[in-house]
């Protein structure tokens, strides 16, 4: 018995790739067990590499796994550019059609099983997926029943000969690779817990908090890794009176999604690098006009085009400071898809309370890594609008506008939205007086400035930093954000094993910098890993620069496209001892 | 009920005295009176240039955004709030330049917002370069030896992008433009209207007696239907685009609001934004 599996099933693009990792993964998902799943993709379409790699477990993973338990082939390039990551108990099912080869240096098994054929006798050759589905489970000693209630709901539609012949396919699948094992052991799953959970990918769960957070209205652009935010949207925003817009450009996304906050509607944009650095000068256009804006980041493998599906955490330092001039700003790093989901609600909340942009940054793996997730708690989930003015206001002196930019105490002035009787004042990009009228005074910009960013020296924010600090004195602390939370964790795991004192932050809110709360976690540890998915360090730089201890901070990067494992991690900080 | 009196505020526009500019800004206070609005109820979003400095100048709510981006911004104020009039304005830069690929989309998104073009022919407040409403030949700052490039004919553009209402004026022709704005203000989807407004300080070709003598008012010819895009086209070729009035305008096509699947009756900046508990259920039911 086993309590985790790793599972890859690889072809050419086009071919139905997804699909059968998405039904295998679902019906084990309503099992009770745990899954992860990473996308290896191209940007295009059809033809190409691709695979879908599903780790199955009894408890949380949050990471891709080290190695593989079973490769299913559809081409020889998938047992080529994959087979070295199967242990030598490995297994590779690929499709006796090709005439499959197993490289000379490697233990794992090789069947050929003639999926193609035994779906094209069954009708039409596209149920070689389910015959693979099928084989899988005589691998894993697992009843097909499970699923039925899958297929059903997948193919319920096409009618229920189409159902049954899909079942069919596994279920050939199934008998046929019995017949091969023969004897052989079997990769047994111990039992799930049965409980329901989710199964979802990041940037459903970004959209999700989105709409329990009150947005309704969203302009956005295409944009890989992104535009899953937007679907999610355009299909659930008009069951609430809203709405969104695919505009023409990511600048117009940005300055549309100002005028509807302007307007009075909780409004959002999201999108990736390259749209990011479109969207800069209108960041910058709500920092000084103070104008509530949500904006997501999904980074990808930049600069430029860079590499577009693929991970990488190099946003950062653009995220904080990206904008000519200076403005408050407020950037966040959920690190799991339950936190994508409350931090983009709150994000909403922030940006009325401080009104100011904030960005929630996510990254690919996290965007698109499928996975469990536990139930959302929606009483979890608040409105709060700030300052935003509701009822009645006093009459304003004759041509008097009212005081939009006030100066006060927390920087936060009193709003009103276009339609509000006694609340006209006028919003500019350019430098204003309180009642937004444009001033050059010297005295005058020196206290707008000075308000501005007194909004965000004191930002409110649930957990800034998500701890894992079992040691008061650590020999080394682990740093994170995004993403690499599980792969850290599990380093950490066996970081321990090895002796060492690990504590573990991942920093969700980047800025403004919690340093309140790094600051005792790295005078306590004798050397800082930082771990990111760049190469120049950012966030070890900006750890740096808001805590000291240069020379106790190490920067761990990976920059190649692909996320990191935990045993890179674990090899990387060990060598630091 | 409000005047138009009641549209102006106590800021004196930085503009040169004689600019055309002044005489938009009266025809806009007359129209937003005569179509029976309350200062309140008014939203003018304008661009960067001089010409942008125009919702500063006028007593209703004002956003003064980014080069180029107007139309974005207006289009949003009017998604989150549909019972607000939404007027956008800016210069021949602004909207044919750096914000052209804008006002095309706007133009065939058909949002019911009421652009207005201040047209000089020249960009002004960075002191005399040549715009793309520039004639070839005209010598800028930035073309010293005469423009090499061909202007842009903004009225024949938003034809062939599906406009459902084009109108162009003459700043001194106050009357007649005051009637434009307001039927663009009335008309349901997007209405253009481009205002030839002289540059009197950088602009020395395409003065208030060159546009005097140039411009033919549609009035004026026998027979003219607005209603034909095909008529509307032909005039504008034979004339080089120097006409005032009513160009083109189609009742016909519903606004993007009308046509928007689910969009709420009531305003979206009056949403409840809270779900209720059964909603979110099935949200999360998808996923299970």
């Amino acid at each position: 018995m086993i309590n985790q599996l790793s599972w890859k099933v690889g072809g050419q693009q086009g071919e139905g790739i997804e699909s059968t990792g998405e039904i295998f993964a679902i019906a084990l998902n309503r099992l009770g067990y745990y899954l992860y799943g990473y996308r290896h993709f191209s940007s295009r379409i059809k033809g190409g590499h691709t695979n879908n790699k599903i780790r199955v477990s009894t408890t949380q993973v949050r990471s891709i796994s080290d190695d593989l338990d079973i490769l299913v082939a559809f081409d020889q390039e998938t047992i080529d550019v994959n087979y070295k990551e199967l242990h030598e108990n490995g297994v590779i099912m690929a499709d006796a059609k090709f005439e499959p080869k197993k490289p000379e240096d490697t233990k794992a098994t090789l069947y050929a099983v003639p999926f193609t054929e035994i779906a094209t006798e069954l009708g039409t050759s596209l149920m070689k997926n389910m015959v693979a589905i099928g084989a899988t489970s005589a691998v894993l000693d697992l009843d097909i029943q499970v699923f039925e209630e899958v297929v059903n709901e997948i193919f319920g539609k096409k009618g229920q000969q189409v159902v049954e012949k899909n079942m069919e396919a596994i279920k050939s699948g199934f008998e046929y690779m019995k017949k091969q094992l023969g004897s052989e052991a079997t990769m047994q799953l111990e039992k799930a817990d049965g409980n329901k959970r989710l199964f979802m990918i990041g940037n459903d769960a970004i959209a999700m908090g989105a709409l329990a957070g009150g947005c309704r209205f969203m302009a956005a652009y295409p944009i890989t890794p992104a535009s899953e935010i937007m679907e999610y949207l355009i299909k659930r925003l008009p069951e609430v009176g809203g709405t969104v817009i695919q505009t023409e450009d990511e600048i117009a996304a940005a300055t549309m999604a100002i005028g509807a906050n302007y307007g009075g509607v909780r409004a959002l944009t999201a999108s990736a690098g390259p749209g990011l650095s479109l969207k800069m000068e209108a960041i910058g256009l709500s920092g000084i006009t103070e104008t509530p804006l949500v904006i997501v980041d999904t980074q990808r493998g930049g600069p430029s085009t860079g590499l577009p599906t693929k991970q990488e955490q190099s946003d950062l330092m653009a995220m904080i400071y990206g904008t000519h001039g200076e403005i408050p700003k407020i950037v966040m790093a959920p690190s799991t898809v339950q936190e994508a989901f409350y931090d983009t609600a709150e994000a909403f909340n922030l940006a009325e309370e401080y009104q100011c942009p904030v960005i929630v940054l996510s990254d690919l793996q996290l965007s698109l890594g499928k996975q469990t997730v536990e139930p959302l708690d929606f009483s979890k989930v608040e409105i709060r609008r700030g300052k935003l003015q509701t009822g009645e206001l006093p009459e304003l002196e004759a041509k008097g506008y009212f005081k939009r930019y006030e100066v006060t105490e927390d920087g936060v002035s009193p709003r009103t939205i276009p339609g509000t009787k006694n609340g006209i004042h006028h919003v500019t990009g350019v430098e204003h007086e309180e009642t937004g009228k444009p001033s050059e005074s010297a005295a005058n910009r020196r206290a707008q400035m000075d308000k501005r960013f007194r909004k965000i020296s004191n930002v409110q924010f649930n957990t800034p930093v998500h701890k894992n600090a079992p040691h008061e004195e650590a020999d080394l602390l682990i740093v994170g954000f995004n993403s690499t939370r599980g792969a850290i964790e599990e380093a950490m795991g066996r970081l321990e094993q090895d002796g060492i004192k690990v504590n573990h932050a991942h920093v969700r809110l980047i800025h403004p910098f919690p340093v309140d709360e790094m600051l005792p976690l790295v005078q306590s540890a004798k050397k800082i890993a930082v771990i990111e998915n760049n190469a120049t360090g950012q966030l070890a730089n900006i750890l740096k620069m808001n805590v000291g201890q240069h020379e106790k901070i190490e920067k761990i990067l990976k920059y190649d496209g692909n996320p990191f494992l935990p045993h890179e991690i674990h090899s990387k900080c060990k060598e630091l001892f | 009920m409000a005047t138009f009196k009641d549209f102006r505020n106590n800021v004196k526009p930085n503009w040169c005295p004689g600019c055309g500019d002044f005489s938009v800004q009266a025809a806009m206070q007359r129209a937003a009176a005569n179509v029976g609005l309350e200062p309140e109820q008014l939203a003018v979003v304008s661009g960067i240039g001089c010409s942008g400095r125009i919702s500063g100048y006028i007593n209703s709510y004002g956003f003064h955004g980014i080069h180029g981006r107007s139309l974005p911004i207006a289009q949003g104020v009017k998604m989150a709030n549909r019972d607000l009039t939404v007027i956008a304005s800016g210069g021949d830069g602004d909207g044919f330049a750096i914000g052209m690929g804008h006002t095309i989309h706007a133009i065939r998104r058909n949002i019911d917002v009421t652009y207005i073009v201040m047209d000089n022919q020249i960009y002004g407040l960075t002191k005399g370069q040549t715009s793309p409403r520039s004639a070839a030949g005209f010598k800028t700052k930035s073309t010293p030896a005469g423009s090499i490039e061909q202007a842009i004919s903004p009225m024949e553009m938003a034809l062939t992008a599906g406009a459902t209402f084009v109108a162009q004026s003459f700043s001194t022709d106050l009357k007649d433009l005051t009637a434009l704005i307001e039927a663009g203000i009335k008309h349901k989807g997007f209405s253009l209207i481009n205002v030839f407004s002289p540059c009197v300080t950088y602009n020395k070709v395409n003065t208030y007696d060159w546009f005097k003598e140039n411009l033919t008012k549609l009035k004026d010819i026998e027979g003219y239907d607005s209603s034909s895009r095909e008529m509307a086209m032909q005039t504008l070729m034979k004339h080089d685009g120097l006409v005032t009035g009513l160009i083109y305008q189609n009742t016909e096509r519903p606004s993007y609001q009308e046509l928007v699947n689910g969009y709420s009756e009531t305003p979206l900046s009056q949403a409840d934004l809270k779900l209720d508990q059964e909603y979110f259920d099935k949200l999360t039911a998808e996923f299970v």
